[in-house]
Order: structure tokens, then sequence, then C-alpha cells
């Protein structure tokens, strides 16, 4: 009988690829080699309970990433080729790119610092190929967020120094240490703050509906490397969750660590999701699904779902949600309204929206627009036209944990401030809210040590006291071309000469 | 409560193949167009399963193709040679 060359299924395939490619040591003791896996008193007790439900084995890794490649890049040329830029809704729009370049893709590389780091610190060999895979897909994402923006850099201002933005520039404070947080904590705590809490719950709200915002705003190269970034993130949320159930199941004395963790880590990424909030409402022309509505399809819907789920493990839903679901209806317009007054300060330009924009969030924010947002707008609006545009020359005052000004209000009052404060060994730190003031609480060890943009050009550590100065020296904002109000702004020039109108104030001169 | 899970992929030419071979499995799921993209959900489970796609696209079709076309997913997955599925249990 002729036996037939048996090809092996998915599952022996990876079996035979990556857990046999592991080894017991025999020479050197396991805790010597993996000294990172227990100070956090999280309990494993067996690693080959691990499931990786995807079962890539790299062979099949680098068929479907190189395939991945050639499509985006294909697209990238295309777009270049056909000058691409000119085919987008408005100008306007460029600046949530700004802010994408700036706050986004710096995370994306530290993401891969932080895989490559952690898939080194686990003993069980599943986790280590996952993590190791995912590291090289966060270098790819970083990589081709950079090339798909080098287009925009030749023709629009705010693109040219991203990464060295990044690390100076105070509103970016925000991303930066929130990966910071994540990757000087233990390996399952950072999987717990990346991998589950960041993206399998809250990443989807950035590169889902904003995505294809993207897309609906005429920016072909962004969606193309947002959805194919995404495509990698099917793999790293399913990593996600599998790290949680996993961690769970191995002991009972793990559950109040990863509580804590997913209480935290909940907050932190709201806190950093807000700047996507604005990103939504006012940075797409072309609306495609308001932030409160993407809230309650991907955290109140979805999240709902999973924290049902996990509910037999003896975890319950984030402590601080229902500060968050009630935020929903408030955040992005007190985002843009603080953004729009430090505009000075920004790589980026704002505006106030237009009348149909305003009407439209009058419609998606019934309960809240036109009665506490819009009126600021229509006062900013008349200053701005009587030759009075509002700039705030006071540095605003940041939380010690989120590093965002203290700029949100409390639940349920939208006119009260929210603030907290204590006094710790003697110094005072100030918070944005009860969360970040407990976070704090919890570990003041760590956040004592929080580099506050604020405080440093205070300090005297940005290149000089007063704001031109550090915004020119310090963060390589250009004066007068990245910074400042929208209209009028040298993009805003090039966009109309592109589309064939004159500036207003030269027909103006003209006439 | 209601548990809803969901997959979301790119709007391209694969894709058509994909909705076709879900609704067709699937006949309880809502399918959502949005710009460049497709949502699916479904109350508790969803499958996608390699002989139903192939039947819809008339050539071998391996279920790990879909990665490169998938954006997002809410459940647990079970995926082997023959099937991916999605489900809160
Ligand atoms: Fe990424
Ligand atoms: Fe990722
Ligand atoms: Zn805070």
């Amino acid at each position: 009988m002729a036996v037939k060359n048996k090809k092996l299924n998915l599952k022996d395939k990876y079996q035979y690829l990556t857990r046999d490619m592991a080894w017991e040591p025999s020479y050197q003791k396991k805790e010597d080699i993996f000294p990172d896996e227990q100070f956090e008193g999280i309990k494993i007790t067996d690693w080959s309970q691990w499931e990786d439900p995807f079962r890539l084995t790299m062979d099949a890794y680098w068929k479907y990433q190189a395939e991945k490649e050639k499509k985006l890049y294909a697209i990238f040329d295309a777009f270049a080729q056909n000058n691409g830029h000119q085919n987008i809704s408005d100008a306007r729009y460029v600046n949530a790119l700004k802010l994408f370049l700036t706050g986004v893709s710096p995370l994306e590389h530290a993401a891969y610092q932080g895989y490559a780091k952690v898939g080194r610190q686990f003993s069980g060999a599943g986790a280590r190929v996952a993590c190791q895979m995912q590291a090289i897909d966060e270098l790819r994402h970083s990589q081709t967020q950079q090339h798909a923006m080098s287009h925009y850099n030749k023709h629009f201002n705010g693109l040219h120094d991203a990464a060295y933005m990044h690390d100076r520039v105070w509103f970016l404070s925000v991303p930066k240490s929130f990966f910071d947080d994540a990757r000087s904590a233990g390996p399952f705590e950072f999987l717990t703050a990346i991998s589950f809490s960041f993206e399998y719950v809250l990443t989807n709200l950035l590169f889902v509906p904003f995505m294809s915002g993207a897309a609906y705003n005429g920016d072909m190269a962004t969606v193309t490397f947002g959805f194919s970034a995404q495509s990698d993130e099917a793999r790293h949320m399913t990593l996600g969750l599998e790290v949680i159930k996993f961690i769970l199941e191995q002991h009972e004395d793990n559950v109040p660590i990863v509580q804590r963790w997913i209480d935290k880590w909940f907050w932190r990424g709201f806190r950093l999701l807000s700047l996507v909030s604005m990103m939504m409402d006012y940075m797409l022309p072309n609306k495609v699904m308001s932030w409160a509505e993407a809230w309650e399809v991907y955290y109140e819907q979805n999240g709902g779902a999973l924290f049902k789920d996990l509910e037999r493990y003896g975890i319950r839903p984030p402590k601080y949600q229902d500060v968050a679901n009630d935020a929903k209806h408030h955040l992005s317009h007190q985002l843009w309204t603080t953004f729009y007054q430090y505009s000075q300060a920004t790589n980026f330009h704002t505006w106030i929206p237009e009348k149909e924009e305003m009407d439209w969030m009058s419609e998606k924010y019934p309960e809240t627009f036109d009665k506490y947002y819009r009126p600021r707008y229509e006062y900013l609006a008349k200053e701005a036209a009587a030759g009075r545009r509002f700039y705030n020359n006071t540095l605003p005052q940041l939380c010690q944990v989120c590093q965002v000004p203290t700029l949100f209000t409390e639940m349920g009052a939208p006119t009260k401030l929210s603030h907290r404060q204590l006094v710790h060994e003697g110094e005072r730190y100030h918070f944005c809210s009860e969360a970040c003031c407990d976070l704090f609480k919890d570990e003041p060890e760590k956040y004592v040590q929080a580099w506050l943009p604020v405080h440093q050009i205070y300090q005297g550590n940005c290149e000089g006291a007063d704001v031109e100065t550090v915004v020119q020296k310090y963060y390589h904002i250009n004066i007068g071309e990245d910074n400042f109000e929208y209209v009028g702004s040298p993009d805003h020039k090039h966009w109309l000469s592109i589309k064939g109108q004159k500036p207003a104030d030269q027909s103006k001169d003209a006439a | 409560m209601s548990q809803l899970v969901f997959i979301a992929f790119q709007d391209n030419d694969n894709a058509r193949y994909m909705v076709e071979a879900i609704q067709e499995d699937n006949p309880e799921a809502e399918v959502q167009h949005q710009p460049a993209m497709i949502r699916i959900q479904a109350e508790k489970r969803l499958v996608i399963n390699r002989e139903t796609m192939e039947e819809k696209l008339g050539r071998d079709w391996d279920v790990q193709e879909m990665l490169i076309d998938v954006i997002s997913i809410g459940g647990n997955v079970d995926e082997d040679d023959d099937h991916f599925i999605l489900e809160w249990k």
C-alpha cells in the first residue's frame, strides 16, 4: 500500500517548531536564566499549559508578513506617484497625522523594545516565541508609519522631527510616560498592560474607527498602514487574552495582582486615548463615527463581553470604568478646547470647528455639546474675529501620573474641575483624578520620578524659561510654520493653492 | 446581557468571499459596512469554515490566510486546519 506523505497538521507543526526547539537547562539554574520571572509575585506552576491559538510558525510568519509588506509598499508607491496628499478631504486632516507620527509611532518602537525584552524573560517557550514575533511586528509598524508619512512631510509642516519631539514636547510626555511606565515594570505586568489592557481592550479605538476615518478622508496611505499593522494586531490581541487567562489559571494568588494591573492599565490607557477622542471628533473633516459611539461599541459592548467572560476567574471590570463611560460625552471637547489654547506650543494646528461640524457634534452629543461646549467655541470665534485669537500663556498644571494637564471634570459634574493632591515625604503632588491619585499611592517610588515637562521648563532644563525659546530650541517646532492657528497658516495657504483657490487675506488685498 | 463576538477585515476582494462564507455558516451574524472595512458581529459565536471558503473561492484556502486581511477580533480564538472560531463560552 502506497503511504501518502502526510502533511503535518497545524497543531503538530506548531508543537515541533516551537516547543520542541526549547530545552531544559542542565548546568544553570532556571531562576538564573530567567531572573525577572518571579519578583512580581506571579506564580506559574506549569508553562506547558500555555496555549497559542494562532499557532503561527516562523516560516508561515515570514510568508504572510512578506505578502502584507508587498501590498503595503505597492500602495505607498502609488500614493506618492499620484500625489495622493492632494486628494485628502482637507488639509486640516494632516494635523491628525502630525499627532500620530509624534505620539503613536514612537510607541510602536517602544513596543518593539518592550517585547524584545520580555521575549527573553519568560521560561515558557510559547510565550517567548509569541513575544519575539510581536517585537518584529512592532518594529515593522514603527517603520511603515514613518515611511507612509514621509510623503506628507514633503508637503506639510510639523512632521520633520517626530522621534526628537516625542522625547521632549509637553503633551507627548503623555504617550511616552505611558510606555515607559509599562516597560519599567516586570514582564507579567508589561504583558497585562500592553497586550491585554491596551491592545485587547483599548487600541481598537485608534486603529479601527480612526483608520476607517482616514479612508473616509481620502488618505489611502494611512488607512493602508493602519490596517496592515492591525492585521498583526489580531495576533497581539489574542496573545493579550491568552496571557491573562493563563496567569489566572495558574494560581489563585495571581488574581488580585492581575486585577490591580487591569485597574491601573485600563485607566492609564483611557487617559492616553483622550488624545484619540479629539483626533476622531475634531481632526477628521469627514466624520465616520463619534468618539462616544466608538467607545460604546469598542469598550462598553466588546469590553463588556470580555469582562463577562473573565468573571469566572474572579476578575471584575476595571475599577474606574464608570468614570470613563461618563467621560465619553465630554472627553474630545475638553481636549480640543485645551489644545486650541496651547497651539503656540504644538507641532500641529488647531481651529474652531466649522458650522456643519458643530451641528454634527450637537447631534452626536445631544446632552452636552450645546450646553457646555458650543458656547465656548462661539466665544473663541468672536475673539478670533476681533483679532484676539486666544492663546493661554500660563503653563498648565500636569497630573503627576498620566501627565495630562488637569483639564478634566468630575463625573456627573461637567463644570467642576477634577483635581486631587497629596503630600508625600514633604512634597505636594497634583493629579487629574481620583484614579491617578490612587495609582500614585500604590507606587509612589515610581511616580515621584516623573519627568513633568512644565516642571522641567520652570527648573530651567529646557534651554530657556520662555515659551518661545523652549518651543523653538528645545522642541524643534518651527515658529510660524508648525504651530499656531490653522487658518492663515502656511499649510492652509499651501492647501488653498493646491485646490486652485487663493488664501482669503490675499484675495482681499487684490480687491 | 448580550455577549457579542466580532471580526473586522479590510474591505477588499478577499473580503467579499469571506463575508459570503460567514453569512452562509452564521445566518444570525450582522454585517456592518464602514469606510474601507467590514465588521461582522454575532451573539457568542462566529465560525469561518475552510470548506465553505474553498467553495466560494474555487481554490484551496489555508485558514491562516485570513491573517492578511483581518483588522480586529473580539472573543476567544479557536483555530485549526479546518476552521477559525471566535467565541465567548
Ligand atoms: Fe503595533
Ligand atoms: Fe501590537
Ligand atoms: Zn492623571
